[in-house]
């Protein structure tokens, strides 16, 4: 199915930390976890215009439309992101729909610096046919083509998802919270089968980027658990590239704000368990 | 200035305990030569030069040495020189010490060769396959120890690429292992020639020492010919030739003087300043080349390895950011150049008014540049207070990285002889550096002549256009707080003059010829 418009939150014109070389980044708006370790949860979910925000705003850059939507104006509005951190429903006024064609010619613009682009979210599996779309337009044009094209996701998702973008996607970087089941259901609120099918399944097709193991203290940091997280990793793929990043409260919402930031001299012991495990293709952040 | 004066002031010179013996002489002969009565001009040409609308960057009254000079060194190991007594060097071993020779004996404005040959390509004759990588290794890292003990200044500058070679790696991985300030390094880039696994080579040694500087081969070929090379901080000029002198025009300083809208600007008071500099400028040229006949007697031109035809002068130009937003704000717009495309547009308009003027000003000694100056976007010198380095948007104002090129990259195509942006880059690209290979060659698709990177995490801090040790500064902040106390324990004399000394070892100043004040 072809998708004219996304649901989107951002946009980032260079960035060297979302895949290899520099890349355009594609924020969608709308994720189906809710993990406690979110850097931007403002991305969860879709506004409902209740304009908890709408006077909070201190360049009165919000307000309601005709159609009892809130709305900003993009001129008056400061980024302050006061909205933001107001709204009870971890959404953003800011999303927008974009068409297709707006965002392929923001990619043409800057096509010249970037080696391809990724779609982050939010989850952006949520909206697998625009994100089908936007990679089939860019596959299709002459002067875009040679970009690669690469998801941020966290995984859950069907083997239908992933089937139709598998033709025009290039690569995915996947995360992993936990391979215990009650532990992932305790960190994202959803189970881990459709995570771990998706990593199987990606290696399988040689589209698996990259898996991110985030490391928050106490919850999925045990050496045990890395170590069981790694050999079941290893046996889907011993050549597999891994990201090993500790977490930081940066973002986080405040009702989480005990967690603590991960120590480094603990990372570097987990790095060493995933190091013996054999994973030579080894980051740690 | 009058014999008290003068006196005084040499003593001042002789006295300084922070001068090593080699600066003091050198400023002595600067302080001896603005002694002597400035090159003739217009009384409107000298008052700009007072007001300093117009600036020679203090490279004094009586110019007997061109100001960038680049030997022809290929040519010299081919013939070797009847001057320096030297046969042509047979081996690399003979050629390594055959040029620490004839640099000792290259003349420029600093006291120091700024260009010290494109090394890839001076040297390929003599590395053989029989000279293994260790060993290669081994013997250019000597030579490059020698270069920065030797030649203690910012500005000496070596060129490599754009073809990928054994030598142009072994520089990087020295550069990167030794972390010397000498020598300042260009990379010319080009789109087809230059490989991927070489430019990713030259950004891991930006990551550590903030060096190579990028140039855009073929632009810079299309302007100068095969035969360039880019010197001292950026200046790209032709082998075997130079720039008899580089002066600037201070567009901030203009700007503030000019009443009336933005089209008499363009139209009257503009091209009035750009006269006085170019009338300077002739006025220096004529007094290197015809009273102190550089050319007639210096080795280097009698040996043929310098050619007055293959010579120019620089043309340069500062401080545009104030000058547009200054035409700007007396239009009643806000717009400010770098973020605004009104403010922009009026940037570009400006620096193509004085690139058309140039063009048409003939300029004696200048077949070099078909009789005309080389325009160049001047980096500044460390005396330069709010006013911003040649064309580039003001720092810490700079917009995003991709606006700040879109911003930037019309004027590049106006400024053959270099007009440097630097562009600040986060420190997490470290750990994917094909992220700046993507931002180096897009820049240079989009148009861009030359351009340096910041990274806020290496040891080195980008001045103008030339690099410094951050530890050197931090000593030198702390040597300069303690001087400022009056309780200047004279037990700590020795230690600060020995750390002094280390600062000031080497010179990292355009303006160094000018006395300590
Ligand atoms: S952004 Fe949040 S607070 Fe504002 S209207 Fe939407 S749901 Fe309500
Ligand atoms: S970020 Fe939100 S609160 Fe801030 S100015 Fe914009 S709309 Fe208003």
């Amino acid at each position: 199915m072809k998708a004219a418009q996304g649901h989107l939150n951002d946009v980032i014109r260079f960035s060297a930390v979302d895949g290899p070389g520099n890349r355009f980044v594609v924020f969608l708006q709308g994720c189906n976890f809710n993990c406690i370790a979110c850097h931007n949860p403002y991305t969860i979910n879709d506004c409902d215009s209740c304009g908890v925000c709408v006077e909070p705003c201190p360049e009165m850059a919000l307000w309601f439309d005709g159609h009892h939507r809130v709305v900003v104006d993009d001129d008056v509005c400061t980024q302050c992101d006061i909205c933001i951190q107001v709204c009870p429903r971890d959404s953003t006024p800011l999303s927008q729909m974009i068409r297709l064609d707006s965002l392929t010619r923001q990619i043409d613009e800057v096509s010249p610096f970037i080696s391809g682009i990724t779609v982050s979210g939010g989850e952006p599996t949520l909206q697998a046919d625009f994100v089908t779309s936007l990679f089939s337009a860019i596959k299709c044009d002459g002067k875009l083509s040679r970009l690669t094209t690469f998801v941020d996701s966290n995984g859950h998702a069907g083997r239908d998802v992933w089937d139709r973008l598998l033709p025009v996607m290039d690569g995915a970087m996947i995360d992993l919270k936990a391979l215990d089941p009650d532990t992932h259901r305790e960190m994202t609120g959803s189970g881990n089968e459709l995570v771990l099918e998706t990593i199987r399944y990606l290696a399988e097709w040689d589209r698996l980027y990259e898996v991110r193991l985030l490391m928050v203290p106490g919850k999925n940091d045990s050496p045990e658990a890395v170590a069981a997280t790694a050999r079941w990793l290893y046996d889907v793929d011993p050549a597999m590239r891994v990201k090993l990043i500790g977490f930081r409260q940066h973002g986080v919402r405040p009702q989480f704000a005990d967690i603590p930031e991960a120590d480094p001299d603990h990372m570097a012991e987990l790095a060493d368990i995933l190091r013996t495990t054999g994973f030579a293709d080894l980051l740690v952040v | 200035m009058n014999m008290d004066e003068f006196r005084s002031r040499a003593r001042d010179i002789v006295n300084d305990p922070t001068l090593t013996f080699h600066q003091r002489k050198h400023y002595l002969a600067w302080l001896a030569e603005n002694a002597l009565e400035y090159p003739a001009l217009s009384t409107a040409a000298a008052e700009a030069l007072n007001k300093q609308i117009i600036c020679d960057l203090f490279e004094g009254s009586a110019p007997y040495r061109g100001r960038y000079i680049l030997p022809d060194y290929g040519k010299a190991l081919r013939n070797g020189s009847a001057h320096l007594e030297l046969d042509p060097p047979t081996d690399l071993d003979e050629a390594l010490n055959f040029l620490l020779i004839m640099y000792t004996q290259v003349p420029s404005i600093t006291g120091y060769p700024v260009y010290l040959g494109d090394f890839d390509k001076i040297l390929a004759p003599y590395v053989t396959d029989a000279i293994s990588d260790d060993d290669l290794y081994r013997k250019l890292e000597l030579f490059y120890r020698a270069l920065d003990r030797m030649l203690p200044d910012a500005f000496v500058h070596t060129d490599l690429g754009p073809h990928d070679s054994r030598i142009a790696r072994a520089i990087l991985r020295i550069d990167r292992e030794l972390l010397q300030v000498v020598p300042n390094i260009t990379l010319k880039v080009d789109p087809e020639l230059t490989p991927d696994d070489l430019l990713l080579e030259a950004v891991l040694t930006v990551f550590e020492t903030g060096k190579p500087h990028f140039v855009n081969h073929p632009l810079m070929v299309r302007d100068l010919g095969e035969d360039y090379a880019a010197v001292s901080c950026y200046n790209s000029l032709k082998i075997g030739g130079g720039s008899h002198t580089l002066n600037r025009l201070n567009l901030k300083e203009v700007a503030l003087l000019h009443q009336g809208d933005i089209d008499s600007f363009i139209d009257t008071t503009l091209p009035h300043y750009v006269e006085l500099l170019a009338e300077l400028i002739e006025a220096r040229i004529r007094y290197l080349v015809e009273e102190a006949k550089f050319f007639e007697h210096d080795f280097l031109a009698v040996e043929g390895l310098i050619e007055l035809d293959k010579f120019s002068a620089m043309y340069g130009v500062y401080g545009l950011a104030e000058a547009v937003d200054i035409l700007m704000e007396a239009a009643g717009k806000d717009g400010r150049y770098g973020h605004d495309a009104e403010a922009n547009e009026l940037s570009y308009r400006i620096t193509r008014t004085i690139a058309d003027l140039v063009a048409q000003r003939p300029m004696p000694y200048c077949e070099g540049n078909n009789g005309r100056a080389f325009m160049h976007s001047q980096s500044g010198i460390d005396s330069d207070l709010e006013v911003t380095a040649g064309t580039r948007v003001p720092i810490g104002e700079e917009p995003e990285m991709f606006d700040h090129i879109r911003a930037v990259a019309p004027h590049h195509d106006l400024f053959p002889a270099g007009v440097s942006d630097i562009f600040h880059v986060e420190d997490t690209v470290r750990r994917n550096p094909s992220a700046m290979v993507d931002i180096i060659r897009g820049a240079f698709r989009e148009g861009m002549r030359d351009f340096t990177f910041n990274l806020a995490t290496n040891g080195f801090i980008r001045i103008t256009g030339y690099l410094v040790r951050k530890c050197d500064v931090e000593q030198f902040d702390e040597m300069g707080a303690r001087h400022g106390s009056t309780t200047f324990a004279a037990g700590s004399v020795k230690n600060s003059h020995v750390t002094e000394r280390y600062v000031k070892r080497v010179l990292s100043r355009e303006s160094s010829p000018r006395a300590p004040q």
